[in-house]
């Protein structure tokens, strides 16, 4: 008898406890929650010192159909103004530069790098993509996207599938995308490596137009970008997560940048003149990435290491992290530290030598040379009570490039040819 | 509202303090928003039930009966629910599990002094423990004078359950772990494509670290144990489980007991009950054909 109740007691307490627990107190107000609509909104500054400044207004609208269906819309505004390194080099005198339109001059003062201030610009850009989850170990996804600019236009389209499996400890993406763009800089693309026409050798205006156009070609060109990403994440265990990523990205068409050019020097170190800078017309790209990303107590940290490598021997190497650290409640603080370190394309050259013949192709675009970057950065954000969120960011940029071992003659020995570029971001956004 | 979200890579984890205890969620969604929401109504319900329940909160349901000195008193529906829970349970345990044994209690204070109470006060206790004596309908209860109650020994399982099963109503699609200081409860089922919940189970003679892992998908677990509140006398350890019977700390109690139940007052009031068992208890969680961890 008492065997037999207490066989019972773990089946009784079982039974009683079920009308405890289910029974209809007044339970707390449920909480509304629109799950179906997430509006992210972010206006964002970029301000070089004494060069180029950019504000951008972002706006991103997630939309969820169910549980499987996810669109995404998002569009950006950018305002551009500023000058930015035309890639002539600093000089002991003043130096007079055609704009790129052919109407009118710019001067640089003596000792000061050149800058192009001829450089405003408005973007809009348009993307969508939709994302679909077809089974608890598929899902795919499509996208298109726009923007357009006074001189450039851009669409393109991606589409990706992605599999989990391992009891979703492990997942697989692959995805693709393609962009065709469209080049029509002002007055035409330049000549590749033609000489830029000034106005002081030409006793007429009519006598410069027709040099000026000789220099140009009128139609616009394109740009195709085929890209390929292969990604497999592994959940490591409760708190750990990794993400390896192979990309490849093949690029032709019109590659060069109509508004470079570069000083062609003599022995002393003297401009005689400036050419239009000139890239191949195709590029491939390899990218191998690889992301740990951890969640601890009271935080969340990465670390990223990023290699690229292309057949314009450019490469380069980035190492990153962010900790965010949450502080009680919905407060959190994220540093941010990045180091970028890139190897010069082979056809980068600070300048030419007007004593050698010119080469095929000649560029002397910082932005492709030697060069190391860091940045460091904070941001902010509390979660509001309503599932909002805040969020303000200030980050510190700064571009070092560096002289590729290039031989500097006369008088470029006394100017900086490869002076920092410092900026600041900041960033205000706002969830909801 | 104060609790701490944290995005992890399987989902959010939430944790926040009530009951003097750490109180931790593990919410099974990418969603910051459905997370937060969740976290907003856990939050809400635990403190609504520690704030009706505590027995240290003046003018509370609990204060109302320990002072009516022996009058009646109105209770509500949930209370009731309660008392005719902890009745069961005072009955399945032939009077070991016992919600008025207060005074006991009292009497053995873990408070590190290792002074145990004389024979004599034990007596004078004992007289004014026996829940056989608590009278109580659905709408109403006496408790006779100098008698009190406390659902300190029920009342964080309650609420882990009733938090479990208000979000499991509102969110059945998401797989959410309740954890408040070690009663555990998760009643909808992680889907068999993730992981499982991984629960670590202290050893109590090394605090802090966990002793055993277990996985969890579904179901509730629950540990009663002296592993932190004891009293050492002469050598003798005598933990926090009191007899209400005879006065005394149970003899020769585990150091703590974890048993897995369908919920999280079932797994409790098992382990409670083992832990009362003293010696026996192994053997009466194996007659209760449980899945159990025991500590020595």
């Amino acid at each position: 008898m008492q065997l037999a109740k207490k066989n019972n007691i773990a089946g009784t307490l079982a039974l009683a406890s079920i009308s405890l627990i289910t029974q209809n107190t007044y339970a707390s107000e449920p909480v509304a929650s629109d799950d179906d609509w997430n509006i992210d909104t972010a206006v964002m500054y970029y301000g070089e010192q004494d060069r180029v400044q950019a504000v951008e207004a972002i706006s991103n609208v997630q939309m969820a159909f169910g549980d499987t269906s996810l669109l995404d819309i998002k569009v950006v505004f950018d305002g551009l103004t500023g000058a930015s390194a035309s890639g002539a080099v600093a000089q002991d005198q003043a130096q007079t530069f055609t704009r790129p339109s052919g109407n009118g001059e710019y001067v640089v003062r003596a000792g000061a790098t050149p800058l192009d201030d001829t450089f405003h610009d408005t973007r809009v850009q348009l993307s969508a993509n939709w994302s679909e989850t077809l089974s608890t170990q598929w899902k795919v996804n499509a996208g298109l996207y726009g923007s357009k600019e006074f001189d450039y236009m851009s669409l393109g389209g991606n589409a990706g599938i992605e599999h989990g499996f391992n009891k979703d400890n492990t997942t697989f993406a692959l995805s693709g995308s393609y962009t065709f763009d469209t080049i029509d800089p002002i007055s035409g693309r330049p000549v590749p490596l033609s000489q830029m026409a000034l106005r002081a050798d030409y006793d007429t205006e009519a006598a410069f137009q027709e040099a000026f156009n000789q220099t140009r070609h009128t139609a616009s060109d394109d740009k195709q970008t085929a890209d390929i990403l292969f990604s497999v994440t592994q959940v490591l265990n409760t708190h750990w997560i990794f993400q390896a990523n192979y990309g490849l990205s093949s690029v032709s068409g019109y590659l060069s940048d109509p508004y470079k050019i570069l000083s062609q020097v003599d022995s002393n170190g003297t401009t005689q003149s400036y050419r239009y800078e000139h890239r191949p017309d195709s590029r491939l790209k390899h990218s191998f990435y690889v992301m740990t990303k951890g969640a601890l107590d009271s935080g969340v940290v990465d670390f990223s290491y990023r290699y690229t490598t292309d057949d314009w021997d450019l490469s380069s190497h980035t190492l990153e992290t962010h900790y965010r650290y949450y502080f009680g409640g919905h407060f959190y603080a994220q540093i941010h530290l990045r180091y970028y370190q890139q190897h010069a394309a082979h056809f980068y050259q600070p300048f030419l030598l007007a004593s050698e013949l010119l080469p095929e192709y000649a560029s002397a675009d910082y932005r492709i040379g030697d060069m190391s970057t860091y940045t460091f950065g904070l941001k902010f954000g509390q979660d509001l009570s309503d599932g909002h969120e805040l969020s303000y960011r200030l980050e510190y940029y700064q571009q070092n490039p560096e002289n590729n071992g290039t031989e500097l003659i006369g008088q470029l020995q006394h100017h900086d040819l490869f002076p920092a570029v410092k900026a600041i971001i900041a960033q205000f956004s706002y969830s909801f | 509202m104060n609790y701490q979200l944290t995005a992890t890579q399987w989902g959010y984890k939430g944790i926040f303090s009530a009951m003097a205890s750490p109180c931790e969620l593990l919410i099974a969604s990418d969603d910051p928003k459905t997370a937060n929401a969740i976290m907003i109504q856990a939050v809400a319900e635990a403190t609504r039930i520690e704030q009706k329940y505590s027995r240290f909160i003046t003018g509370n349901p609990v204060w109302e009966m320990n002072h009516a000195r022996g009058h009646l008193v109105a209770i509500d529906n949930e209370t009731a629910h309660l008392l005719a829970f902890a009745a069961q349970c005072y009955q399945l345990s032939d009077g070991l599990f016992d919600i008025s044994a207060g005074p006991l209690m009292t009497l053995w204070r873990f408070d590190g002094c290792g002074n145990i109470p004389s024979q004599d006060e034990i007596d004078k206790a004992r007289v004014r423990v026996d829940f056989s004596r608590v009278h109580f309908t659905d709408t109403e209860l006496t408790l006779p004078k100098w008698m009190s109650l406390d659902f300190g020994g029920i009342g964080k399982e309650y609420a882990v359950d009733r938090v479990a099963h208000q979000l499991a109503t509102q969110w059945p699609q998401i797989s959410i772990l309740v954890n408040f200081g070690g009663d555990i409860c998760c009643p909808i089922a992680k889907s068999s494509d993730m992981s499982a919940w991984q629960i670590g189970i202290e050893n109590p003679n090394a605090l802090d670290n966990a002793a055993a892992v277990l996985q969890i998908r579904h179901g509730a677990l629950a540990t009663s144990g002296d592993t932190r509140r004891f009293i050492e006398k002469d050598g003798l350890r005598f933990g926090h489980i009191i007899d209400p019977r005879s006065g005394y700390p149970v003899a020769n109690a585990p150091r703590s007991v974890t048993v897995l139940g369908p919920n999280c007052v079932t797994a409790g009031m098992l382990a409670t009950m083992a832990m009362l068992q003293g010696q026996n208890a192994e053997s009466f969680l194996e007659e209760q054909e449980l899945n159990f961890k025991v500590f020595r």
